[in-house]
């Protein structure tokens, strides 16, 4: 055991403030009776029934909503497939490159993936709204969803898939009987990251919508420039536990595989 | 009633199940198998032995369909398979990591192939206890892969690959995991289920003592070539190549100059010994070099020199007790060493000779094989 010393106490309280601090101001203002945000008023709710009032707000939710749901969906199929092709098709020509092309979109400015996204939209002439948010959203999360896939793939043996094509699978029912069942957990984490991470999008949703579609993070961004009011606190607490939430139970589910597999593995070692 | 002896092989009228004609598969530069030509018959227990890299694992694979032929044609009752997926193939595997579905049970295991074909709900059931039974594996007809042990696995991974009733049954170094005794047992049971079963097996093995086992014939392989394609008995008493004989079980090989008269060869092969007297049928030129394998249980060791055709004289250097056996190794005048094995039938028997001893080996005319290479 480690001693306890001040030097870690300090570092430690230091970097978990730097993290949290502003996170746990907004969520403690978010409970504010007081309309002016910088003053504590006592403890209240009001603000988030004053939320479930205003119709701009559940408007912007429920776009927010709907593009989350269609474009996660949409990244998962996209990025499922794009792992399976990379991890099993051996080398091919230009495989490294695909890869690599792949996983850019990681690295990629969001104000660059935005701007050429929005020219692509007006080139061929797609009128800007819920759709072009939701491509756009699949566009950067399905890489997410390929990282997380792939690597749960490239420790799936083989010869499972082979032994389903032995016994009469089409590769399609093979994918579909045998490795979709095992690689679930990967694909459900996936699903949720890439979920979260359109939940939480402004950069990209601001260059691909149109004023028919204002999602909660554009939303929050133009009131705010008006003045942070405690019922964007309210929001954004709302969101905040949305995403941890999400991410929270991804690596919980990512988690929980990896044990039952080990657990497996060690079955099968003890038992041989 | 006589028992007639299972040897399609040697009848010019079967016609074989498999073909392999000139068959060549390369990876890149590397050839796995060079220009093959092999026929294996219904109902046989085909043995594929060879150390690792062999391309054993090739020949199956190719048989499954996992893999295609460079060149030649593998043919399965007279059809080229070539163009056959591996989903439509009527050859089941049967893998060495067993392959079995992990978030399946072992009876959804087992019934996984049937539920691909068109048989109904009733047969697929009625076929899979049957398996069940066949493999001994009803009480865990509930339970998941993880949740039994290898020797269990094993048999769950025979019985789902059995289930489909193949035409041919392939076998990737089946018992690999299993420990010793299991191993033994297993054989027997692979043994069994196959003259029940009546369908061809193709095993793919690097252990010998499991081909001879289970096979009716054994193919030993070598850098993607056939070697030898025999029975076991044949393959141990008369092995072709000293590739072979030093491959399956143990043997001393001597090195010298043949010379023939009729069918008995002296060999010249070492100065101030006597020359080996050996039998052979085939014919070597005077002074051809050739090398003479004997097995150690075929080799006499006495402490008296007795009267046979060949007698050398020796000293005990190591002596390995096995148990059932003792195998001597007997350092020749010129240096050579020898083994000799003797069976321990009695209790403490052949104590008389121990390390050290000035001691005789000796072996009849017929009992060593000459090779040429």
């Amino acid at each position: 055991m480690r001693r306890f010393s001040w030097f870690n106490a300090t570092s430690l309280t230091l970097g978990f403030a730097f993290l949290y601090l502003p996170m746990i101001i907004l969520v403690l203002y978010s409970f504010n009776a007081s309309k002016l945000v910088t003053v504590w008023a006592g403890f209240s709710t009001r603000w988030y029934g004053e939320l479930l009032q205003n119709e701009e707000f559940l408007d912007a939710a429920w776009v927010t909503l709907q593009v989350a749901v269609f474009s996660s969906t949409l990244a998962t199929l996209l990025g499922t497939m794009a792992a399976s092709v990379l991890v099993r098709s051996g080398r091919f020509f230009g495989r490294t490159l695909f890869s690599g092309m792949i996983y850019a979109p990681l690295v990629m400015p969001e104000v660059i993936t935005g701007l050429s996204l929005l020219l692509l939209f007006i080139g061929i002439g797609l009128d800007r709204g819920v759709f072009t948010i939701v491509l756009a959203h699949t566009t950067f999360s399905m890489c997410y969803v390929s990282v997380v896939v792939s690597s749960r793939l490239s420790s799936f043996d083989r010869s499972l898939e082979e032994a389903a094509l032995d016994l009469g699978c089409s590769p399609f029912e093979a994918f579909r009987l045998v490795t979709l069942p095992i690689i679930a957990p990967a694909v459900i984490s996936g699903w949720l990251l890439a979920f979260t991470l359109s939940l939480d999008d402004l950069v990209i949703a601001s260059f691909t919508t149109g004023p028919s579609a204002t999602t909660l993070p554009i939303k929050i961004f133009s009131a705010v420039r008006l003045g942070v009011s405690p019922e964007i606190n309210a929001l954004s607490t709302i969101m905040i536990a949305i995403v941890t939430v999400g991410v929270i139970t991804a690596s919980l589910i990512t988690k929980r595989a990896a044990v039952a597999q080990q657990r497996d593995e060690q079955a099968a070692i003890r038992s041989v | 009633m006589s028992q007639t002896v299972f040897a399609p092989w040697d009848d010019p009228t079967q016609k074989p199940l498999i073909q392999f004609k000139g068959v060549t598969k390369r990876f890149g530069d590397f050839t796995a198998i060079d220009n093959l030509s092999l026929d294996i018959f219904e109902q046989e227990f085909f043995a594929l032995l060879g150390p690792s890299g062999c391309g054993k694992t090739t020949m199956m694979r190719m048989l499954a369909g996992f893999e295609t032929p460079t060149s030649g044609t593998i043919l399965l009752s007279g059809q080229d398979i070539a163009p056959v997926p591996p989903n439509k193939r009527a050859v089941n595997m049967m893998f060495q990591s067993y392959a079995l579905f992990p978030h399946l049970s072992v009876w959804d295991n087992i019934a996984f192939g049937l539920r691909r074909g068109n048989s109904s709900k009733d047969e697929i059931a009625q076929r899979v206890e049957e398996m069940l039974r066949l493999t001994r594996l009803e009480k865990f007809s509930k339970r998941k892969p993880h949740q039994i042990s290898g020797g269990q696995r094993q048999r769950v991974a025979l019985a789902r690959s059995l289930a489909k009733a193949p035409k041919l049954l392939l076998l990737d170094e089946p018992l690999g995991a299993l420990d010793a005794k299991l191993r033994q047992d297993t054989q027997f049971e692979l043994m069994d289920i196959q003259e029940k079963t009546g369908t061809t097996f193709v095993i793919v093995t690097h252990d010998q003592e499991e081909a001879m086992t289970v096979a009716s014939r054994v193919a030993v392989m070598d850098e993607g070539r056939l070697i030898q394609v025999a029975t076991p008995p044949e393959i141990y008493e008369a092995p072709a190549t000293v590739y072979v004989a030093d491959f399956i079980g143990d043997v001393n090989i001597l090195e010298g100059k043949a010379h023939q008269a009729g069918d008995k060869v002296e060999i010249a092969w070492a100065d101030g010994e006597l020359p080996i007297r050996g039998t052979t049928a085939r014919t070597f030129a005077p002074g051809q070099t050739c090398h003479f394998a004997i097995r150690p249980e075929k080799v006499t060791i006495s402490t008296e020199r007795p009267d046979s055709a060949n007698v050398l004289r020796g000293k005990v250097i190591d002596i390995a007790y096995l148990g059932n056996l003792s195998t001597y190794h007997v350092r020749l005048g010129n240096g050579t060493m020898m083994k000799a094995q003797t069976a321990n039938t009695r209790r403490l028997a052949n104590r008389g000779i121990t390390w050290e001893d000035d001691v005789w080996l000796s072996f009849t005319d017929t009992a060593g094989v000459l090779l040429e290479h």
